[in-house]
């Protein structure tokens, strides 16, 4: 089988999902939309021959992130299709940090050489667990390391916040 | 035949059997929760009642049909497909036996052997909540809203407790695949032997994300009225409670084939390899999952449920420190073995 078909496929899947996330104006649908387009993409991670990354992408994107997302929204009870009203203003903001984004992505992706490879031939072999550890713990280890102090302080922040809330409601656990 | 057909067949089968199992620890928890409580249970329709699950089949085909006025008509229906997909999908990962020589054709007993299985059903089963969430809010009433909300933080509560217990037995076995996992626990070399404080808390989270009792609470009927499935009738109701026992089932067998020696027992490893042995170990295999099929009813009708506030501390502020302490102690222990 061609997998040019496929990966044509799939992109044309993800850029609908993607775009589904902004159209709809029903958030819930939004973000099962989102969880849609993490799913496109771990299956490009597949095509790539990295497994690894795809599953973990699942994991943690799909299966806690916008749980979560997903969690806050029902909290928030958003069930009407809301529609703010939007001035001039909103609009140029939007357009404005849209384009900014957009400079950003054409100003990195051109640096990357396109090769015009063929994947099955090229075996790429990257994305598997064993390469991706070896990588991660002798050439990006302190950039690692960097990233886990930024969680680990991140952490303690959510810590901290949540137990001075605590101090001002009463002694009740939070009974969902 | 070619490996897509013999595949093909592969998967029909367990499919067949998961449903089959399924269907009956229907019957089987029906039977256990009598034997415990000191009564008969289900005994009329066929001998020993065996065509119970039959008949409650039928009933719930023929049901009404009922959505509610002001549900999301779509999710509504998606909710209940969604959880059974998620059910069905873990058990594409798991090795069912040793592989089947035919002639001169060799068939893997396993959906696939992919070199990330272990990360797989971590992630099919943090999908897993997807169904509840979406059935539970689509509804549109406050129990199964509330239900919904329930299932989705205990689901991530008690996810990372059983990841964290999952990496000491990576950092084990040093490897993803769940074939290697397997062949690794011939003989009595069982991880449940080299891990047992993982295999507690694997266990315990287990339960937790099957939503079986006593972790119940999505569905708590004294509180929540049915909790995430009050508004579902008719075979979108069958989804949500038939998922529940293929999840046991699935879970079961992800139990066994980590910590348990998967379809190694002492005595059949010393066998010739053959015809014979395959089945034997297949026979294993399913030995080890109804033992830990019953051990999930045995338990749901003798524990009470849980309080929501001793379900958070229980997964937080103890399974989760519990677990990092296991991975610490797993790493000591393999650093002086080097």
């Amino acid at each position: 089988m061609n997998i040019d078909y496929i990966f044509y496929l799939l992109t044309a899947l993800t850029i609908i999902c993607a775009t589904m996330v902004v159209v709809s104006k029903h958030p819930i649908r939004s973000v099962l939309f989102l969880v849609a387009t993490f799913f496109c993409i771990s299956a490009h991670y597949i095509l790539l021959n990295a497994q690894f990354l795809a599953l973990v992408n699942i994991v943690v994107y799909a299966g806690a992130i916008m749980v979560l997302f997903l969690f806050v929204i029902m909290f928030l009870n958003l069930n009407k299709e809301v529609e703010r009203n939007k001035s001039i203003l909103y609009w140029l903001g939007a357009i404005v940090s849209a384009g900014c984004i957009f400079l950003m992505l054409v100003s990195s992706v051109g640096k990357v050489a396109l090769t015009n490879g063929n994947i099955e031939k090229e075996n790429y072999t990257l994305g598997l667990v064993e390469n991706i550890g070896m990588s991660l713990y002798t050439d990006y280890l302190f950039p690692m390391e960097i990233c886990s102090v930024l969680f680990l302080v991140a952490m303690i922040g959510v810590v901290l916040l949540s137990r001075k809330e605590n101090k001002f409601t009463t002694n009740t656990v939070s009974n969902v | 035949m070619s490996p897509i057909i013999i595949k093909l067949i592969f998967v029909s089968i367990v499919f067949g059997i998961s449903l089959f199992v399924a269907m009956y620890s229907t019957y089987a928890e029906r039977k256990v929760a009598a034997f415990l409580q000191d009564r008969l249970g289900p005994n009329r329709a066929g001998p020993f009642g065996l065509l119970q699950p039959l008949a409650d089949g039928v009933k719930l085909f023929f049901k009404e049909e009922f959505i509610p006025l002001k549900a999301d008509r779509w999710l509504f229906l998606m909710g209940p497909g969604f959880f059974m997909i998620t059910a069905l999908m873990t058990s594409a990962v798991i090795p069912f036996g040793p592989d089947l020589k035919i002639g001169d054709t060799v068939i893997p007993l396993q959906g696939t052997d992919l070199n990330v299985g272990l990360l797989y059903i971590f992630g099919v089963v943090s999908l897993g909540v997807y169904g509840v969430l979406i059935g539970g809010w689509a509804s549109n009433n406050k129990f199964s809203l509330l239900g919904a909300i329930r299932a989705a933080s205990q689901n991530i509560s008690y996810e990372l407790a059983m990841g964290l217990s999952i990496i000491a037995l990576v950092m084990m076995t040093a490897t993803l695949s769940m074939r290697e996992i397997v062949d690794q626990q011939s003989g009595w070399h069982w991880n449940v032997l080299y891990q047992p404080l993982g295999f507690l808390i694997f266990l315990v989270c287990a339960f937790a994300e099957t939503n079986r009792a006593p972790f119940d609470l999505p569905e708590c009927e004294t509180e929540l009225v049915g909790g995430y499935h009050t508004e579902y009738s008719s075979m979108k109701l069958g989804f949500f409670l038939f998922a529940e026992y293929i999840n046991m089932f699935i879970s079961s067998a992800v139990i066994a084939t980590l910590y348990f020696g998967g379809y190694h027992a002492p005595f059949i490893d010393s066998m010739d390899p053959g015809m014979l042995k395959t089945f034997l170990s297949i026979g294993v295999l399913f030995a080890k999952i109804f033992f830990f099929i019953f051990f999930f009813m045995w338990v749901r009708w003798t524990l009470p449920r849980f309080r929501y506030d001793q379900l958070m501390n229980l997964g937080w502020k103890m399974l989760i420190p519990l677990a990092v302490v296991n991975i610490i102690i797993t790493g000591i222990v393999l650093l002086m073995k080097m």
